[in-house]
C-alpha cells in the first residue's frame, strides 16, 4: 500500500516534469538549428577587447533595464531608430541585451549618431546635455581606470561559449585594447588587421590612461554599425525566415 | 540528426506538438470526469477542513 | 510525544553542517584569492552567512531535543519564514519607491558619487527583493505549513527545512549585495551570477526533498491539490533556473560569467524562463495558497475539485509555451512568435477557471467578505488575478503588443498582478499564519481594514497611472505629423511621463504604508495578542503518538 502511495507522488512528479520539459523543448529546440541554416550576415565580427569591456560595464550598470537593443519591424521604429534588428546582429551577444523597456531610447543603432564629446558629457551628467533626461549620472566612469588585467580570460570565456576569437586575437587582447584606446600607439596597424574597420581613437578624453568611459563609449559607438544595409538584402532567400 | 534541416525540425515540432496538446488535454478531462475517481475527489476536497491541530 | 528525535546518529546533522562548512571555506577562499574586489566582498558575505548558519546549528542542537522537533509539525521554520517575508517585503517595496522617485526627481534621488545607488543597480534589487525574497519566503513558509497539515506528516529530513530557509535567505543576501556591487548576469529576474546560482540549486534540491518527503510519509491517501501546485512550482523553477543560468564563468575567482547561449536563442530561453517565473513562481506557487488558505479561512471546501484538476494540468501545460509573447516583432522566427501568442490567448481559460473555482468557494458564505477583512483580501487578490490574466492574453495579441511593448503599460500590468494578486494573497496568508502559528488572536481587525483600503487605493493609483502613461507613450512614439514625419522626439515622451511617474510613486508609497501597518499588526499579535484557548485533543497528535508508541 505504502509503495503505491509513493509511486503516486512520483507519478505526479514525472507528469509535471514531462509536461513542462516537452513544452519547452518543442518550442526552443528548433531554434538551435537556425544557425546552421541562416546565412552569416556580412560585417558581423566579435567585439574588440575594448568594446567587450564596455559591454561588460553596460551589463554591470543594468543599462538593459531602461534601454532596449532591438528595433522591431514597425514603421515608426524603423524611422526613429533605423533598420530593424537582424538575428545575426546579436549572434555574438552573451547574453543578449534586447531589453524589455524603453524608459530611455533604443540603442541598437546608437553607434555614430552622437559624438564622443556628447557621450562623455551625457554619461557623466545626462542633464547637462538633455535637461529633461531622467537617466542616472555615471560620473565615476571617467575617473575610474579600466581594470583589464583579465582581458585574455574574458575573450577565452567567450570563445568557450562559441564566439570565434582566433588564437591571435586572444594572445594580443591586451595590446589590442590599448591600441584601440590610443590611436598613436604602435599596435594600431596590427589591431586593425585583427578587427577590420574597428574604430580606434581616444574615446574617453583622457589620453593618459584607459578609463571605463573609453570602454563604454567604444561599445556604444559600434552598436548597430557592423552590418552595411546598403548591401544587405532583406528579401534574399537566406534572410527570409 | 545532423541531416535534419531547420524546416524538418520545425515541421516535426509543429505537427506533433498539436497532437500532443490534444492528447494531453483529453487525458486530463477523462481523469477528472472518470466516475470512479469522484469519491476520492470528494474526500480530498475536505482535507484542509479536517486538519485541525489545536 | 516523540516523533523524530532519535538519540543516535543523524545524517542531516552530519551532512548539512558539512555543506555549510564547505561553503564557509569556499567563501573564505574567494575572499582571500580573488583579484576582483567585488568578488572578494561576496566571498566574505557568503562566509559570514555560513558562519551564522553554523552557529545556529550549534545553538539549536546543543540540547537533545530542539524546540522545533518537539511538536507534531516543524513549525518554527514557518515562523521564521513569516518574519523574513515581512522584512523583505518592506525592504523590497521601499527600494521600489526609491527607484520610482528617481524617475520623478532625478536631481534629488540620484547621488553621482554613489555608483551603487543608480537606477540600473537598484532595479534588480527591487524586483528580486519583492519576487524572490518576499514571494519566495511566503512560498516556502506556506508550502511548509500546507504540506504538513494536508499530509498529516512532518517535513522530511530533520533540520533540512531549516537549511532550506537559511540557505535560501543566504542566496537573497548574496544576490542583493551583488547587485549593489554591479554583479549581474543582465538577464531579467535571473540576475544573480553563477556561484549564487549554484548555491540556489543546492538549496532548491533540498527544498524539493523536504517537501516531497512529507508527501511520501503522508497519512492521507490523497495528495491535496494545493500540494500539486507547490510541487509544480518547485520542480519547474528548478528546470528553468538550471537551463536559463547555464553560463561559462571567466574563472573560478571571477564573479563574471558569459551565458552559454547568444542572441536569438538566448532571448528565447530567457523569456521562456522569464514568463514561466511568472507562471510557476508567481502563479502556480500562490495558487497553492489559494487552494488551501481560502477554503480553510472560509470553512468550506473548494468549489469544484474536478475543476481544480483541470485547472492544474491545463495551466502548467499551457503556461510553458507562452514565453515568446515577450519577443513579438523582434528577430525571433515568426512561427515561434505566433505559437507564443496563441498559447498566451488560450491561457486565459485555465486562469479564469482557477479564479472562478476560488471565488465560488465562497458561494453561500459571501457575508464573510464583510466581516473578515483577511478573507476579503484573498478574494480581492483573485479578482486582480482575473484582471491581470485577462489583460495578459490581450497584451500578447500582436497588434496590441505593437503598442504596449516597451511602454509603462507593461509595468502597470505587472503590478496589477504583483500588488493585487501576489501581494494580497500573500498578505492574506500572513494574516492567517501569524495567529495560527503563534496561537494568538490577531491583534487588530481594524488595522487589517486600514491596510486593505490604503493599499487598494495605492494599487488603483499605480495601475491607472501606468496604463495611461503606457498607452500615451506608445501612441506618442508612433504619432506622425501632417508632413509624414514622426511628431515627437523621444525626450518629449519622457517629459510627458513626469506627472504619471509621480502618481505612480504615490501609489507605491501607499502600498508600502499598508505593508508597514501589517508588520505592526503581526508584531503586536505575536507579542501581546490574546492567547487562543488551550489545545484540545487533536487527531494529528493522536496519529503521531500512536505511531511512536
Amino acid at each position: 500500500m505504502h509503495d503505491w502511495l509513493e509511486r503516486n507522488s512520483i507519478l505526479l512528479l514525472i507528469g509535471i516534469l514531462v509536461v513542462v520539459a516537452i513544452g519547452g523543448a518543442v518550442e526552443i529546440a528548433p531554434l538551435f538549428w537556425v544557425n546552421g541554416t541562416v546565412e552569416h550576415v556580412n560585417g558581423m565580427r566579435p567585439y574588440t577587447p575594448l568594446e567587450l569591456e564596455g559591454r561588460n560595464i553596460y551589463v554591470r550598470e543594468g543599462c538593459y533595464l531602461c534601454h532596449s537593443q532591438q528595433i522591431r519591424t514597425l514603421r515608426d521604429e524603423v524611422e526613429r531608430y533605423g533598420h530593424y534588428s537582424l538575428a545575426a546582429e546579436s549572434e555574438y551577444d552573451h547574453p543578449f541585451q534586447w531589453g524589455s523597456e524603453r524608459t530611455g531610447p533604443d540603442l541598437a543603432r546608437v553607434g555614430g549618431k552622437y559624438s564622443d564629446e556628447w557621450h562623455r558629457a551625457h554619461l557623466t551628467d545626462p542633464r547637462s546635455v538633455v535637461p529633461e533626461s531622467i537617466m542616472p549620472p555615471y560620473k565615476m566612469l571617467g575617473s575610474t581606470a579600466l581594470d583589464y588585467r583579465n582581458i585574455q580570460k574574458l575573450l577565452q570565456a567567450n570563445r568557450r561559449v562559441g564566439v570565434p576569437y582566433s588564437d591571435d586575437q586572444i594572445a594580443h587582447a591586451k595590446d589590442d585594447l590599448e591600441a584601440q584606446a590610443n590611436p598613436d600607439s604602435d599596435g594600431l596597424e596590427a589591431f586593425q588587421k585583427r578587427y577590420p574597420k574597428a574604430q580606434a581613437r581616444n574615446f574617453g578624453g583622457d589620453p593618459s590612461r584607459v578609463t571605463e568611459l573609453d570602454a563604454v563609449i567604444a561599445y556604444l559607438q559600434m552598436l548597430g554599425t557592423l552590418v552595411d544595409f546598403k548591401t544587405y538584402k532583406a528579401q534574399a532567400p537566406e534572410n527570409r525566415r | 540528426m545532423e541531416t535534419w534541416a531547420y524546416e524538418d525540425v520545425l515541421a516535426f515540432a509543429q505537427s506533433w506538438g498539436a497532437v500532443y496538446f490534444t492528447v494531453m488535454f483529453a487525458v486530463v478531462l477523462v481523469y477528472a470526469f472518470w466516475p470512479r475517481n469522484q469519491k476520492g475527489f470528494e474526500r480530498a476536497k475536505r482535507i484542509p477542513l479536517d486538519d485541525e491541530d489545536f | 510525544m516523540q516523533t523524530q528525535t532519535e538519540a543516535g546518529w543523524r545524517l542531516d546533522l552530519f551532512l548539512l553542517p558539512l555543506i555549510v562548512f564547505l561553503g564557509f571555506c569556499a567563501g573564505l577562499s574567494e575572499a582571500a584569492l580573488s583579484p576582483d574586489p567585488a568578488m572578494a566582498i561576496q566571498g566574505w558575505t557568503f562566509a559570514a552567512c555560513m558562519a551564522f548558519i553554523g552557529c545556529w546549528y550549534l545553538w539549536m542542537y546543543s540540547s537533545r531535543q530542539p524546540a522545533d522537533e518537539r511538536g507534531p509539525y516543524t513549525d518554527g521554520v514557518i515562523k521564521a519564514g513569516v518574519v523574513a517575508a515581512v522584512f523583505w517585503g518592506i525592504a523590497g517595496m521601499l527600494v521600489g519607491l526609491i527607484i520610482a522617485l528617481q524617475l520623478c526627481f532625478p536631481h534629488i534621488f540620484y547621488v553621482p558619487d554613489w555608483a551603487w545607488s543608480s537606477f540600473g543597480r537598484l532595479r534588480p534589487l527591487h524586483t528580486s527583493a519583492v519576487i524572490f525574497a518576499f514571494g519566495g519566503n511566503v512560498l516556502i513558509a506556506t508550502s511548509f505549513y500546507v504540506v504538513q497539515r494536508t499530509c498529516k506528516a512532518r517535513l522530511w529530513g530533520g533540520s533540512l527545512p531549516w537549511f532550506v530557509f537559511w540557505g535560501y535567505n543566504t542566496f537573497i543576501i548574496l544576490a542583493g549585495t551583488g547587485y549593489l556591487l554591479g554583479i549581474t548576469q543582465a538577464r531579467e529576474y535571473a540576475e544573480p551570477e553563477w556561484y549564487a546560482d549554484i548555491w540556489l540549486t543546492i538549496v532548491w534540491v533540498s527544498y524539493l526533498l523536504t517537501f516531497l518527503g512529507a508527501i511520501w510519509k503522508r497519512k492521507e491517501p490523497h495528495i491535496y491539490v494545493a500540494n500539486w501546485f507547490y510541487l509544480a512550482f518547485i520542480v519547474t523553477i528548478a528546470i528553468l533556473h538550471i537551463v536559463n543560468n547555464l553560463a561559462m564563468p571567466v574563472s573560478l575567482l571571477d564573479s563574471k560569467s558569459y551565458s552559454l547561449f547568444s542572441g536569438v536563442q538566448d532571448a528565447l530561453i530567457q523569456w521562456w524562463y522569464g514568463h514561466n517565473a511568472v507562471g510557476f513562481f508567481l502563479t502556480a506557487g500562490f495558487l497553492g495558497i489559494v487552494y488551501y488558505f481560502i477554503p480553510k479561512r472560509a470553512e468550506r471546501p473548494v468549489y469544484s475539485y474536478r475543476l481544480s484538476i483541470i485547472h492544474f494540468w491545463s495551466l502548467i501545460f499551457i503556461y510553458i509555451w507562452a514565453g515568446p509573447h515577450h519577443l513579438l516583432y523582434t528577430a525571433l522566427p515568426e512561427w515561434v512568435q505566433t505559437l507564443g501568442m496563441t498559447f498566451s490567448i488560450i491561457l486565459w481559460m485555465p486562469s479564469w477557471g482557477g479564479m472562478i473555482n476560488g471565488l465560488m468557494t465562497l458561494s453561500g458564505a459571501w457575508d464573510k467578505l464583510r466581516t473578515d477583512p483577511v478573507l476579503r483580501m484573498m478574494i480581492v487578490s483573485l479578482a486582480f488575478y482575473g484582471m491581470a490574466t485577462f489583460e495578459g492574453p490581450a497584451m500578447s495579441i500582436k497588434t496590441v503588443n505593437a503598442l504596449s511593448h516597451y511602454t509603462n503599460w507593461t509595468i502597470g500590468h505587472v503590478h496589477s498582478g504583483a500588488l493585487g494578486w501576489v501581494g494580497y494573497v500573500s498578505f492574506g496568508a500572513l494574516y492567517c499564519l501569524g495567529p495560527w502559528l503563534w496561537k494568538k488572536k490577531l491583534y487588530s481587525n481594524a488595522l487589517v481594514e486600514w491596510h486593505f483600503w490604503i493599499s487598494t487605493l495605492g494599487i488603483v493609483l499605480y495601475i491607472t497611472s501606468m496604463w495611461v502613461a503606457g498607452i500615451m507613450q506608445g501612441l506618442m512614439w508612433r504619432a506622425y505629423n501632417d508632413f509624414g514625419f514622426l511628431e515627437y522626439s523621444f525626450v518629449e515622451v519622457v517629459q510627458a511621463m513626469h506627472p504619471y511617474y509621480i502618481i505612480r510613486a504615490i501609489g507605491g508609497a501607499l502600498y508600502l504604508a499598508g505593508a508597514l501597518i501589517m508588520a505592526y499588526n503581526l508584531w503586536r499579535t505575536a507579542r501581546d495578542g490574546e492567547p487562543v484557548p488551550a489545545a484540545l485533543p487533536h487527531p494529528v497528535s493522536n496519529i503521531l503518538a500512536g505511531e511512536a508508541a
